[in-house]
């Protein structure tokens, strides 16, 4: 009787029209393309970057499929956490690729694990685009052909932030650095330093402090900063200890005394009502909801839409949902373009080719594979100042500036650190 | 005949990896490696030393490794495998003077405060280091020759099996010398060893020596088959894990370590792959039924089998 009942239901399935219009799927399409997406889903960075980076890829995935897959393929996501030792994440990445058998993996919010994954990918000519990770070592020390990055590196957010200070507040004399003691932390001071004193070489350092990730207390080093009262402090702290300067902060008149300038935007929507006034905030691209302009791209209000409607707001925080998009983008279009140039399901040399110095559309714009030999995105730099709106009672984002892609990346094959101490040569700047 | 059986298993190992799933000879590749490590808080447990800082020493090998590549521009694998003997013996032959006059809780506390030292260290000189991003580790030549891509996994495995093969045996060697029987005595009771006229010192600092190079040796075999490295290697998490995969396995046999090994490492895959948000979790409940169901560890099975299958021969007769 069950059976019965299975197979009608099981006819109806095959009978039924598929949801939306697509051509046919191209010859030697699969049935489905299997996605592995690796993202934080325990841990102290999963709530900020790794769940809402899975929900954003939930929305979309469904968005795809209802729009009759990639290519007309189905696209079916394989979920697993990123978080544990590195060995561990590279035995799942092979596990993905042996066990799961996917077609590609998206994936990888740590900078470690996007130096450890690539040359795995390499080896088992593996598809693999990095979607949210910061490090600009991953292109500038290597060279992968399977491997792409549809975000931008971190070199966006030290360099926007620098010229984002300098039309902010032109006559800054003195700065301080407050930034976790990782790689994340050193590689963000570093570009934003760098580049704030080769735009305005009297500016000095008055104090560079290195709290432990995750110290919490961040009482001393305020007390410090407090006392060296620089004119702009520096931070790309996240998680509890962005959450304790905020809080510490604001009691002590920190962001009273000195500009606090965020380089991140570790935080969920939701937060932001709760950010101190005058906090200046990057967003590692253009991930934010009203830019860019909603009413000009249909893909950034399809994206709010469809997570309020599924979530009850947008899909957590700005750069991890954002970015989790831009991946999922770029893989479609790379995927479609390969087989209009190639007449059937394309290969994956053949999605390669076609992603190398692909352009495409996603809600935060428009991205260009454009550096790293084609591998490596470049984004506008978003930059705001949080200011407290009087008559609504509510945070709002003002004095807004998108710095063009071109102005805040090096050129194809020049490393970030070098761009900036030759002067940013042929940065394209309004 | 315990040799045989030893040997009996190890041609196991290396007859079926080359019909397994590729994912899965890594997984053993992995086991093997970090198998060595376990070895070396199993040797320091047989004396009732207890030690929460191995990691160390595995570190030390991965990052020997490391700075071989980086710096030194050394590729060849064996140089390699030589250099993290030697900086392994001399590391834990320098902390080994200090260490060895300690016992119990001290022994123990110690060690692990030597290791995050290190921990610290590779964090903070980002420089050179590149702290938490760590260092990559291309793929080593073997005596002069370039593994061809197709058999690299199978080629880092045989390096890895035989080579841990061969150090468990003089591993085996060593509990069965006088230097490891006295360690064994030490733990009963330290001060009728010295009135025996054996020196107690010299026999765990002996140990811990050993168990320092099977460490190291361990931490070089594990980086280059994950192909980087990073300094989590040297955290309390990871000599926590060695102790832990040490009573899993069972400290009455040199062979336990590789079983313990084995098993984590596969019960941590599948557990990733069947509950990804609560993977934690299962690993804890299975490592915990375990431990209630077979305090003696995985090893105390043989044990079992022994007793029934003599039992079953003597009711026959």
């Amino acid at each position: 009787m069950k059976t019965r009942l299975m197979s009608v239901i099981a006819l109806i399935a095959v009978l039924s029209p598929p949801a939306a219009a697509q051509g046919p799927a191209p010859k030697g399409a699969p049935k489905e393309l299997r996605v592995g997406i690796v993202t934080l889903l325990s841990g102290p960075a999963s709530s900020t970057f790794g769940i809402p980076a899975k929900k954003a890829a939930d929305a979309w995935v469904e968005k795809i499929n209802e729009a009759g897959g990639i290519g007309g393929v189905k696209v079916v996501p394989v979920l697993t956490d990123e978080a544990g030792p590195g060995d561990k994440v590279v035995a799942e990445f092979r596990r993905l690729a042996a066990d799961e058998k996917v077609d590609l993996v998206i994936g990888y919010i740590s900078s470690a694990n996007c130096v450890a994954v690539p040359a795995v990918a390499e080896e088992l000519r593996l598809l693999t685009v990095l979607f949210d990770c910061g490090t600009t070592r991953v292109f500038e020390e290597a060279k992968y052909k399977y491997v792409f990055r549809t975000a931008a590196h971190t070199g966006i957010d030290g360099i926007g932030a620098a010229r984002y200070l300098l039309a902010a507040k032109p006559d800054v004399k003195t700065i301080a650095g407050l930034n976790q003691d990782y790689a994340w932390g050193r590689d963000s001071w570093e570009i934003f330093s760098r580049a704030l004193r080769k735009l305005k070489p009297d500016v000095q350092v008055v104090e560079t402090l290195w709290p432990k990730l995750f110290q919490g207390d961040l009482s001393a080093e305020i007390s410090k900063l407090l006392t060296a009262k620089p004119d702009v402090i520096f931070h790309s702290l996240w998680g509890t200890d962005l959450a304790s300067v905020n809080s510490q902060g604001r009691v002590r008149g920190l962001f009273r005394q000195s500009l606090v300038v965020h380089n991140n935007s570790a935080f969920l929507f939701k937060e932001f009502r709760d950010l101190p006034d005058g906090f200046v905030v990057g967003f590692r691209g253009t991930h934010w909801p009203e830019v860019p302009d909603p009413a000009r791209n249909p893909l950034q209000r399809e994206f709010v839409e469809r997570c309020t409607k599924k979530f009850g707001e947008p899909c957590g925080s700005p750069h991890g949902s954002y970015h989790m998009v831009q991946a999922l983008q770029g893989v479609k279009t790379a995927y479609e373009k390969a087989i209009k140039a190639t007449g059937r399901w394309p290969s994956a040399d053949d999605v390669v080719r076609a992603f190398e110095y692909l352009e495409f559309d996603s809600p935060s714009g428009r991205i260009a594979m454009a550096v790293g030999g084609g591998h490596q995105a470049i984004e506008d730099s978003l930059y705001g100042t949080v200011k407290l709106d009087a008559q609504r009672n509510q945070n709002v984002l003002t004095s807004v500036r998108v710095f063009p892609a071109k102005c805040v990346n090096p050129p194809d094959g020049v490393k970030t650190l070098d761009w900036i101490d030759q002067g940013f040569r042929g940065a394209q700047c309004p | 005949m315990v040799i045989v059986r030893a040997l009996m298993g190890l041609a196991l190992f290396l007859v079926v990896p080359p019909f397994l799933p590729e994912w899965i000879t890594f997984l053993l590749t992995l086991a093997w490696a970090k198998a060595l490590a376990v070895l070396g808080v199993v040797l320091l447990l047989r004396g009732g030393l207890l030690t929460f800082g191995h990691a160390l020493y595995y570190a030390v090998g991965a990052y020997t490794a490391g700075f071989a590549v980086k710096f030194l521009g050394v590729h060849e694998g064996l140089v390699v495998l030589v250099l993290a003997v030697v900086t392994g013996a001399t590391t834990s032959a320098l902390l080994g003077l200090l260490l060895a006059r300690y016992r119990g809780v001290h022994f123990g506390l110690l060690n692990l405060a030597f290791s995050m030292v290190l921990y610290a260290i590779l964090l903070k000189f980002y420089a050179v280091t590149g702290g938490t991003d760590g260092l990559r580790l291309p793929t080593p030549l073997l005596a002069g020759i370039k593994p061809p891509p197709q058999s690299l996994r199978l080629t880092i495995y045989y390096v890895t099996v035989v080579l841990t093969a061969l150090l468990l045996y003089v591993a085996h060697r060593f509990t069965a010398s006088p230097l490891g029987y006295t360690l064994r005595a030490v733990r009963d009771n330290e001060v009728r060893v010295e009135y025996m006229g054996a020196s107690v010192r010299q026999a765990i600092y002996c140990s811990y020596i050993v168990a320092g190079v099977l460490a190291s040796v361990g931490g070089v075999l594990a980086g280059f088959s994950v192909g980087h490295i990073v300094p989590e290697v040297s955290f309390w998490t990871q000599s926590g894990e060695f102790v832990f995969v040490a009573l899993l396995g069972g400290t009455g046999s040199v062979v336990a370590p590789i079983a313990g090994s084995i098993v984590f490492e596969f019960v941590r895959n599948y557990a990733f792959k069947y509950s990804p948000y609560t993977w934690q979790m299962t690993l804890g409940i299975v490592l915990l039924i375990i431990i209630f169901f077979l305090p003696g560890g995985l090893w105390s099975l043989t044990g079992l089998a022994r007793r029934w299958g003599f039992a079953t021969r003597r009711w026959t007769r």
